[in-house]
């Protein structure tokens, strides 16, 4: 019973973790057909602007609750500034390329990302766990959780909710939404698609580097820790559906439960248990839980 | 193949060769090294004519390295062909096994899932603590038909026998691409369907050469490891296969010479970036990588056929 509770919130924190790491990552390919490798970076860089200026801010002795504020910000600046001149300085210039080629271009922006944050902040790790302990534990049934792990399934419900709000039930949303249906169409109709490609990139770099802020109080900011991510995040969307925000959500949980599961029982395998339910998954569905299925091109 | 080209063709592997064994040793030793990453840029440059971009070639490559690894530690066998067999048969096998999920996929999710199956071996070697765990362990050093060269010529041996393969399988690659099969790769990048319409069969098209890729890339994990002395997971991790789609995309799918030469000059460039600047070689990378995707989509090679093309269009 006990095994099973740990089991359970495990497996939830997880899984919001996931969901917070690839719904931006899923949300950009699904309006533009681009799989961001890049993704891993922005989660990095949210991450070391987030632990850096929290440390610094916990230096000046101020007010120890407005460090969410300063974590969460400083995150958010440093991924949309960095998306913003990712594309409009170079991803606008390679649209309509192959897809495959886009995964390329992305990957060398993620080769450079890796080293600029490497001059920046140093190879030295970092540390912000004050935020961590801030918000203390709670004893339930002989365990003790991280109340900050509870905060951060309720941010990935809110960031959920706020997508699904966002795409279905705003102007702006829906005009997305056209944009994925038929772009060209789209464009006829006189809808700014580069304008919405911007803002997708933005929000979807944003939501990554958001995800990196939030992880960094609860363990040490590391080089190399974006490369580590992207791989586990494809599989997250590749489960639920490429491009599909609903099939993020599921994929997260069904890696999230299972990787808790297989921590808690066999440990040996708990990178290969991931990847494993991806194949099964991949199996049976192969275009993932929530994708639409397409045509054979002639 | 003419005779004449054939004897040419000799002739540059002799002089590879020698130039190989007469450079200083860091050097052969690097030269080494992007012969065996040359091997698995073959195999993948098959695919990529068929229109697959494989991220999981680390996979083979790592299987190769971790057979050589394995029958030289645990089994004492050190004979450079027996250990070649030996790591193909086991990637084949494990090819045959996964292509046939993998060859139903195209372009985003062939990568992707690829991908995937690789990061499933990392996982599994990561925890593997008789293999040594993050660590990997050592290989001990080849022997040829008895003959046991010791730990000084060892890497000469290996350099030999890369060159050989290289020349070798190049020469059998370059025969499968003027066959009907190598062309058919061709016809399912441009039209499947239209394929299948004139009676030819996607999926064994497919499946045949994610077969020959997958050898391929063992026998390049088997150079690697016999050269380097040493494997670990991270072979099998996937920036290994991105570095091997990044040699294909540099040298170009034109010819089976543009993965070999690729190979080489990204070691180059690797070492050199490295020495230059050690925090900031990836950048150098990723910047080369662009400029490559920007300024010459069909990679290096396609140099060469500008320079053909030019002799050609002086003497009409």
């Amino acid at each position: 019973m006990k095994q099973l509770l740990a089991i359970l919130v495990d497996g939830s924190v997880y899984a919001s973790w996931l969901f917070i790491i690839s719904a931006g990552l899923t949300l950009i390919y699904g309006v533009m057909r681009i799989l961001n490798m890049s993704h891993g970076s922005f989660y990095a860089l949210g991450a070391y602007s987030g632990a850096a200026m929290v440390g610094w801010y916990f230096s000046t002795g101020s007010v120890p609750w407005f460090s969410f504020v300063v974590l969460i910000s400083s995150a958010l600046v440093a991924g949309v500034t960095v998306g913003l001149l990712v594309e409009r300085g170079l991803l606008r210039f390679m649209y309509g390329r192959d897809e495959v080629v886009m995964i390329l271009v992305t990957y060398a922006v993620l080769l450079i990302m890796e080293d600029a944050i490497k001059l920046i902040w140093g190879v030295e790790p970092y540390f912000a766990y004050q935020p961590y302990t801030l918000l203390g534990r709670t004893q339930f049934m002989g365990l003790s959780f991280a109340n900050y792990d509870f905060m951060l399934i309720g941010v990935s419900i809110l960031i959920g909710l706020a997508l699904w709000y966002g795409l279905n039930r705003t102007q702006n949303g829906k005009l997305l939404r056209v944009v994925i249906h038929d772009r060209e169409i789209a464009g006829a109709l006189g809808i700014n698609v580069s304008k919405i490609f911007t803002i997708t990139f933005l929000i979807g770099a944003g939501i990554g580097a958001l995800a990196g802020a939030l992880t960094a109080p609860g363990l040490s900011v590391v080089p190399g820790m974006g490369i580590e991510v992207i791989v586990l995040a494809f599989a997250v969307v590749v489960i639920g559906g490429l491009g599909s925000i609903s099939g993020a959500l599921v994929g997260a949980l069904i890696v999230g439960m299972a990787r808790a599961t297989a921590v808690h029982l066999y440990p040996q395998v708990e990178l290969f248990v991931i990847y494993a339910v991806m194949g099964l998954v991949l199996a049976f569905r192969p275009q993932g839980l929530f994708a639409v299925a397409n045509a054979r091109k002639i | 193949m003419s005779k004449r080209s054939l004897a040419l063709l000799c002739i540059l592997g002799l002089a590879t060769l020698t130039g190989g064994l007469l450079l200083p040793n860091w050097m052969s030793y690097l030269f080494t090294i992007a012969m065996g990453k040359g091997l698995v840029v073959l195999g993948l440059v098959l695919l990529m004519r068929a229109g697959l971009v494989s991220f999981g070639q680390g996979l083979y490559y790592c299987v190769g390295a971790y057979v050589t690894g394995m029958l030289t530690q645990f089994a004492e066998v050190t004979d450079v062909l027996l250990i070649l067999l030996a790591s193909v048969s086991v990637s084949v096998a494990i090819a045959a096994t996964i292509g046939l999920l993998l060859c139903r996929y195209r372009e985003i999710f062939f990568a992707m899932f690829s991908m995937a199956f690789s990061m499933i071996l990392y996982g599994l070697l990561v925890r593997n603590q008789v293999l040594g765990s993050t660590d990997g362990f050592n290989v001990a050093n080849p022997s040829l038909l008895g003959w046991a060269p010791g730990p000084e010529a060892a890497s000469d041996l290996v350099l030999a026998v890369a060159v050989f393969l290289v020349f070798s399988l190049g020469i059998l690659a370059w025969r499968y691409l003027k066959s009907l099969s190598g062309y058919a790769g061709e016809a399912v990048r441009e039209n499947e369907i239209r394929l299948e319409y004139l009676g030819g069969s996607v999926f064994k098209i497919v499946y045949v050469k994610y077969i020959i890729a997958a050898g391929l890339a063992a026998i390049g994990g088997t150079v690697t490891a016999l050269v380097s002395g040493h494997v670990d997971p991270e072979m099998a991790y996937w920036t290994t296969s991105g570095e091997f789609v990044f040699i294909a995309l540099m040298g170009g799918t034109a010819h089976v010479a543009a993965p070999i030469i690729a190979a080489v000059l990204f070691e180059a460039l690797r070492t050199y970036a490295f020495a230059v600047a050690p925090y900031t070689w990836q950048m150098i990378l990723g910047f080369a990588l662009l400029a490559i995707i920007l300024f010459m989509p069909s990679g290096l090679w396609s140099l060469v056929e500008r320079f053909q093309n030019k002799k050609a269009r002086k003497t009409t």
